[in-house]
């Protein structure tokens, strides 16, 4: 039973990450109709600058804060110059001109960081595990992970939902020339929101970064679950994505640590160890198969398209 | 289509003709190597091709193509493996078996649209591609050697570089022809008339969820089998042959290439795979007198320039080389 | 076009090498140069070029040019680089690869066109077994004996109990299998995880705490290492449950997983401080040349090196006499930096393999250091399965 609860925790502690990942890209996704797969990108910077302004200030939360408005400053220049000129193009555009990005960026930081990735080290109060229930242990850094993802989703909530920047985000989503018309300046907005949405991948990396290393390539195949989560909650969709990324992490994590024990009633020890993760893997795309072909629009659809 | 001497009909003549005589170059400067890599750019070329059906003329933007490239390399695969190596068995699988993915997987995307369409080819895509990584019995995640290539009853030899090069360089022509012939008879009409309006190419009649199927089956078809070529020229087939990436490439080759082209295909996969090769080289020529020695780690980095240039075709040359070439005639 | 233009004049530049009398030793070396496991291939390649210089950049009085490839630790890239190096570079040895499975993959092209192949690290006990080669040979291991000599040294140590974890492709469940084999205590877990995507361990480190094991064995190399010792720390585990590993802390990794990796023993054919003068001088000239430590991987290419220039000195230069040259290969007939070794049926070495543990220098590095010899002349167990005799 404990042994269940520890893995539902290290499944919501995934989701959660995932979630500040596919946060940012179904802002940028729902409000500019970009699908930017350099997104994963912009996550690898995140936890770049992070590893550097930590190991320069010695400081762990210092390096975060600091990587955190790094990859904002980065966002808003690459989208000034770059992505831009891509809005109301065809997607097949998008996904062609970021998908070079992704070369540039992996390169760029090979250029300036070198082959050899880095390592982000926490400070002591966040490395010993805490007994969190009788008998359960749990990292206290993963814990922290869980606090922060839950902050940032209630911030972004009131954000959108609250505030007057929310309020012309949502208006410019939907009715960009009246917007405008009003006196928006929409160019602005957008880039505020790419900027936001970079902060965010880059905060995703960042956390990371300590259990992972940092390594180049890194944001790449958790953006396609980034993608799938925004996709099973319905573009555009925070509330979609905050629930459909604790699933997706729940089934993937649940799978790993379920599955093989299961597989083993038929099949070879070995045998199982090399299928679960597959399996598990496997049900996260079946999920977003099924939820497309049943509800086209993903789960929680944003009406004002 | 009258062959006028553009500057176009010039370049594909000319690409055709260096195509035809690869082999004797290479037999004459000794470099079977030319013959290997041109082989596979003829393959994907025929992969490009297919794809160029669905995405260039039907604007269904396939983000799972290189799973029938996949599905194609493991029938010919997993039949070698389990002791069949006759082609007229493996190839028919391997079309056939790409045929019937794309159409459940078609049945069931072609109902969502734009990036959703995108997103579930996607997704079926990865399926196969886990799948493939939890085949246990055949390589899993490391792939499988296939020792022997198909065999044709003494007909053809496989192994021979040379036969096998013109075998893909007639399939790549006969591709390249079949899609031509589809796009300009009725059929062809009709998906390019529901790319651009499906709604009004429904209201006028036709039944365009058929017509759009049907091109997506066809295209995983050939793409099947470019895959089962694949599989016999590198001897060797695993799960990164469907990896999200290669998907990715073969869209990059159509749109460099030119979205709805004959031959924009081809161009595109001889120019991407070129590029891959050639980069590198002319960086390091050309940034040796600057920067002497360190200019060969320098050359390490070429997809730094390789990666901004895909954007710059997208920005700049939405037509890709083909669409370059076309409009060199009007100035 | 002009661009393509250009690609294809450079593409035909490369075809058109001069074929005539061949005057230098082409070898190709094929490793990763890119992506987070890069650091080990330049460790290889930084190795193998220190022993060209050791060598005056000359065997038998040949002048050697090399030709690096990345496989970009893909297997389906490896077998295209080593197809290219073979057909269009018309090398005469093929040196390097790192992954087991990027092995597997290039084999058989290489072999089939009767050039050398030696793997300066990867050895999957196919090639080992029924895949063997007259033009195979290995200057490392064959990928079960290292783990077997950690499970000897577990059983050694009285463990019963204990947990098996490690990436899940060729060599990862080589590794596992191997120490199965000598382990004589109870082996109460397996978890194998994707290779290379998963870094995050945290399931199978909740199941490593829910089984309680003696002792938990690990098998991570290069970044991935880095990744999971810091994650057993942070679970709580370390200090809980002792780690026994083989390949994942070395010198390459060690600068990144300093203190956690402190008291964890690891086994290996050949340490830093194996007191041999070929050794010494590889390592004292490697770290005045680079800084640091070099690693096995980097031993394994630079024995590599002088392996074939055995070889090439025995044929004086002629490279087409390809069976004289395997004669020579087959006694092992050069300076290793492990010390003197032989060659078992399979063309895999027979050799020694020794406890390393983790300390500091003088000067505060962290590196390692030899504590004991574990087993003397380890064959692998598969030799049995190659037909080839002689």
């Amino acid at each position: 039973m404990l042994l269940f609860i520890e893995q539902c925790l290290n499944g919501l502690q995934f989701g959660l990450l995932l979630f500040l990942l596919a946060a940012g890209l179904t802002l940028v996704f729902g409000i500019m109709d970009l699908v930017n797969l350099a997104h994963g990108s912009l996550y690898m910077l995140g936890a770049y600058f992070a590893a550097t302004f930590a190991a320069w200030t010695d400081s762990f939360v210092l390096g975060a804060l600091l990587a955190l408005a790094a990859t904002l400053v980065v966002g808003m220049a690459l989208e000034v110059v770059a992505l831009r000129r891509l809005y109301g193009r065809d997607h097949l555009d998008h996904v062609l001109g970021t998908f070079g990005l992704i070369l540039f960026f992996n390169e760029l930081v090979r250029l300036v960081w070198g082959p050899a990735g880095m390592s982000l080290s926490l400070p002591m109060w966040l490395i010993s595990p805490v007994e969190i229930l009788p008998g359960l242990f749990y990292p206290t850094y993963r814990i922290a992970i869980i606090l922060t993802a839950l902050l940032v989703a209630l911030f972004l909530y009131v954000l959108v939902m609250r505030t007057r920047l929310g309020m012309l985000v949502r208006a410019g989503a939907s009715n960009r020339e009246m917007t405008g018309a009003l006196g928006v300046n929409i160019s602005l907005l957008y880039t505020l929101v790419f900027g936001l949405g970079a902060a965010l991948a880059g905060l995703a990396g960042l956390m990371q970064a300590p259990i992972l290393t940092v390594q180049i390539g890194m944001g790449e195949n958790i953006l396609i679950l980034a993608f799938v989560v925004i996709i099973i909650g319905g573009i555009g969709s925070i509330r979609g994505a905050f629930i459909a990324a604790i699933l997706v992490g729940l089934i993937d994590t649940i799978g790993r640590a379920f599955l093989p024990d299961l597989l083993r009633l038929v099949l070879s020890s070995r045998g199982a160890s090399t299928v679960a993760p597959a399996m598990s893997s496997m049900m996260i795309y079946l999920l977003m198969a099924i939820v497309l072909v049943l509800r086209p629009e993903g789960l929680f659809p944003v009406s004002s398209k | 289509m009258t062959a006028a001497l553009t500057p176009r009909n010039v370049v594909i003549a000319v690409l055709m003709l260096l195509l035809a005589a690869m082999p004797v170059y290479a037999a004459v400067t000794a470099n079977t190597f030319l013959v290997t890599l041109f082989t596979r750019v003829i393959i994907l070329g025929i992969a490009a091709t297919s794809l160029n059906l669905i995405l260039g003329y039907g604007g269904m933007v396939s983000f799972g193509h290189a799973v029938y490239l996949g599905i194609g390399g493991y029938a010919v695969g997993i039949l070698a493996q389990e002791g069949t190596s006759s082609g007229f068995v493996q190839w028919p699988v391997a079309i056939l078996v790409s045929a019937l993915f794309a159409l459940l997987v078609g049945a069931l995307s072609l109902r969502t649209r734009g990036v959703y369409f995108i997103m579930i080819t996607l997704a079926f895509a990865q399926l196969v591609y886990y799948f493939g990584v939890g085949l246990d019995r055949y390589g899993a995640d490391d792939g499988l050697t296939i020792r022997r290539r198909s065999q044709f009853a003494g007909l053809l030899n496989l192994s021979d570089r040379t036969q096998f090069y013109y075998l893909c360089l007639v399939l790549l022509v006969l591709t390249i022809y079949l899609v031509a012939r589809l796009v300009n008879s009725r059929f062809g009409l009709v998906i390019q008339g529901a790319r651009s309006n499906d709604r009004r190419m429904r209201a006028i009649g036709f039944a365009t969820f058929r017509y759009r199927l049907t091109a997506f089956v066809i295209a995983g078809a050939i793409c099947g089998l470019a895959g089962a070529l694949l599989a016999n020229h590198t001897g060797f087939i695993s799960p990164a042959t469907m990896h999200w990436t290669r998907s990715g490439d073969l869209i990059v080759m159509v749109v460099l290439g030119g979205m709805a082209s004959s031959f924009g295909p081809l161009i595109g996969a001889v120019a991407l795979l070129s590029l891959e090769e050639a980069l590198p080289v002319l960086i390091r020529v050309s940034a040796s007198p600057v920067f002497g020695d360190a200019a060969v780690r320098m050359a390490e980095y070429w997809q730094i320039v390789l990666g901004p240039l895909f954007l710059l075709v997208v920005l700049f040359a939405r037509g890709g080389i083909d669409g370059l070439l076309a409009g060199m005639r009007r100035g | 076009m002009k661009r393509l233009l250009m690609g294809t004049v450079a593409l035909v530049a490369l075809g058109a090498a001069p074929a005539g009398a061949q005057q230098s030793v082409k070898i190709g070396f094929v490793s990763t140069f890119s992506g987070p496991t890069a650091v080990i291939g330049n460790d290889m390649r930084n190795s193998f070029e220190l022993a060209l210089d050791h060598l005056g950049r000359k065997m038998a009085g040949k002048p050697v040019e090399v030709i690096y490839e990345d496989d970009q630790q893909k297997p389906e890239v490896g077998v295209q680089k080593s197809q290219k190096l073979v057909e269009s570079d018309k090398v005469d040895f093929v040196i390097g690869y790192i992954w087991s499975n990027v092995l597997l993959a290039s084999l058989k092209p290489v072999v089939d066109s009767q050039t050398f192949l030696i793997s300066a690290n990867a050895g999957p006990s196919q090639i080992a077994g029924e895949q063997c080669s007259p033009f195979f040979f290995s200057t490392s291991w064959q990928n079960d004996q290292t783990p077997q000599a950690m499970g000897t040294y577990m059983t050694q140590k009285g463990v019963k109990t204990a947990f098996l974890i490690g990436p899940n492709y060729a060599a990862g469940k080589d590794m596992l299998t191997g120490v199965r084999t000598t382990f004589k205590g109870q082996v109460i877990g397996e978890e194998l995880t994707k290779w290379p995507d998963q870094l995050d361990f945290s399931t199978e480190l909740s199941k490593v705490r829910a089984a309680r094991p003696e002792a938990v064995f690990v098998f991570y190399p290069g970044a991935a290492g880095v990744q999971f010792l810091t994650q057993y720390a942070q679970s709580g585990l370390k200090g809980q449950i002792p780690l026994y590993t083989a390949f994942t802390i070395d010198a390459i990794t060690l600068p990144l997983q300093k203190d956690l990796a402190l008291g964890v023993p690891g086994a290996q054919e050949w340490v830093n401080d194996l007191p041999n003068d070929a050794n010494k001088k590889f390592v004292a000239d490697f770290r005045a040349k680079h800084k640091n430590y070099p690693s096995f991987y980097g031993a394994q290419s630079y024995d590599a090196a002088n392996f074939v220039n055995s070889a090439v000195i025995v044929v004086n230069g002629d490279l087409s006499k390809k069976d004289a040259m395997r004669a020579e290969m087959r006694k092992a007939n050069y300076a290793s930096v492990r010390g003197p070794y032989k060659y078992g049926n399979n063309q895999f070495p027979i050799q020694n393999f020794y406890l390393q543990d983790v300390v500091k220098d003088a000067e505060g590095n962290f590196t390692l250091k030899t504590v004991t010899t574990i087993v003397k002349d380890s064959q692998d167990q598969f030799h049995d399965q190659c037909p080839m005799k002689w």
